[in-house]
């Protein structure tokens, strides 16, 4: 692919990304009144989707191959655990991320 | 004492507000970002590539799969369809963001540019603080996050080579904030919120399992919005 090639492919993705992130405020601008069932979504979607980003982000995970997810298993509930007793978030995140570096660097390395 | 006037500096008063909650998000972009910038490296892309596309696109994954497209045969048609494809998800932040990002003026394109995943958890999440401006806060925020990303990315494309040893597993920190957003998401709500968790959990697990991680996030987004709708008059009753 030559140098002009991978400009354009690359505005090509610039212009798709940037197409999803503008395309609601296009569609429902300012000025004029959002249909209730959007406006009833945007009640709703902020939690939901932080539930879908849960999943996205675990996504790569493995369950058919070793370490068959126990990694990312315990690394979760530890963050849960640690979250729900201490209400910390700082804390909470320490101690997931850190279990699970250790987790796979030196238990299921 | 204070060491600044929060009145006077309102600019300065949103960024440093906003530090300490986009710190974790740094962490795991320094991670992701090195990881990207030096897979560009690693295909002989000069350091520019990393740094513009970083910015430009600011989309952590599509960044990755425009690696394989750029290696690829030249189809700009494919790609821009792919780029829909693999964001969609970002259409539904931004329905859930109108009422939020409203009568926000100038700086209205630059949050709506700039709202990746993480940005937009932190929106969802947080509040400004007592005595700092609710649209300068949320700019920050996102600048504050594009520039972590933009920084790791043009990093790992000047590292070119491999990580440190011990940095393998960085990465969980976004999803440790994601739990940790929807436990504080939990604890807030009543039951019309705590559905759309669980809605959001259960849909994109069944998803994930039925039709596999590459393929997933469209029927995902489709069925969290389907379900949604069908339970609406149940929701707005709780």
């Amino acid at each position: 692919m030559s140098v002009t090639q991978s400009i354009i492919t690359i505005a090509a993705v610039v212009a798709g990304t940037m197409l999803t992130r503008f395309i609601p405020f296009l569609v429902f601008p300012e000025r004029k009144r959002t249909p209730k069932s959007i406006e009833f979504l945007g009640t709703i979607l902020p939690f939901a989707m932080t539930g879908l980003l849960v999943v996205y982000s675990l996504k790569d995970t493995v369950l058919t191959a070793c370490p068959y997810g126990i990694p990312q298993a315990i690394a979760v509930i530890l963050v849960v655990v640690v979250h729900w007793w201490k209400h910390n978030m700082m804390l909470s995140l320490a101690a997931g991320t850190i279990a699970y570096m250790i987790l796979i660097q030196t238990v299921f390395a | 004492m204070r060491l600044f006037d929060k009145a006077r500096h309102p600019w300065l008063a949103a960024f440093r507000a906003a530090f300490p909650l986009t710190a974790p998000v740094g962490l795991g972009f320094l991670f992701l970002g090195c990881s990207y910038g030096m897979l560009m490296g690693v295909h002989g892309f000069s350091v520019l590539y990393p740094l513009c596309m970083s910015a430009l696109i600011f989309a952590g994954s599509m960044e990755f799969v425009t690696v394989s497209l750029l290696l690829s045969p030249f189809d700009p048609i494919a790609a821009f369809t792919l780029a829909i494809m693999v964001n969609a998800r970002h259409m539904f932040y931004g329905i859930a963001m109108l009422p939020r990002f409203a009568e926000t003026g100038w700086i209205k394109p630059l949050l709506i540019y700039g709202l990746c995943d993480e940005t937009f958890a932190l929106h969802v999440s947080t509040v400004a603080p007592q005595g700092i401006d609710e649209k300068k806060f949320m700019l920050a925020t996102t600048l504050l996050n594009q520039a972590y990303w933009v920084s790791s990315s043009t990093l790992g494309g000047l590292i070119g080579a491999r990580l440190p040893q011990h940095t393998e597993g960085l990465q969980f920190v976004l999803t440790a904030l994601f739990v940790v957003i929807a436990m504080d998401q939990w604890r807030a709500q009543a039951v019309a919120g705590r559905t759309g968790i669980i809605l959001g959990l259960v849909v994109t697990t069944v998803c994930l399992v039925i039709f596999g991680s590459a393929q997933f996030m469209i029927p995902a987004l489709l069925g969290i919005v389907l379900l949604c709708l069908a339970l609406r008059s149940r929701l707005e009753q709780a």
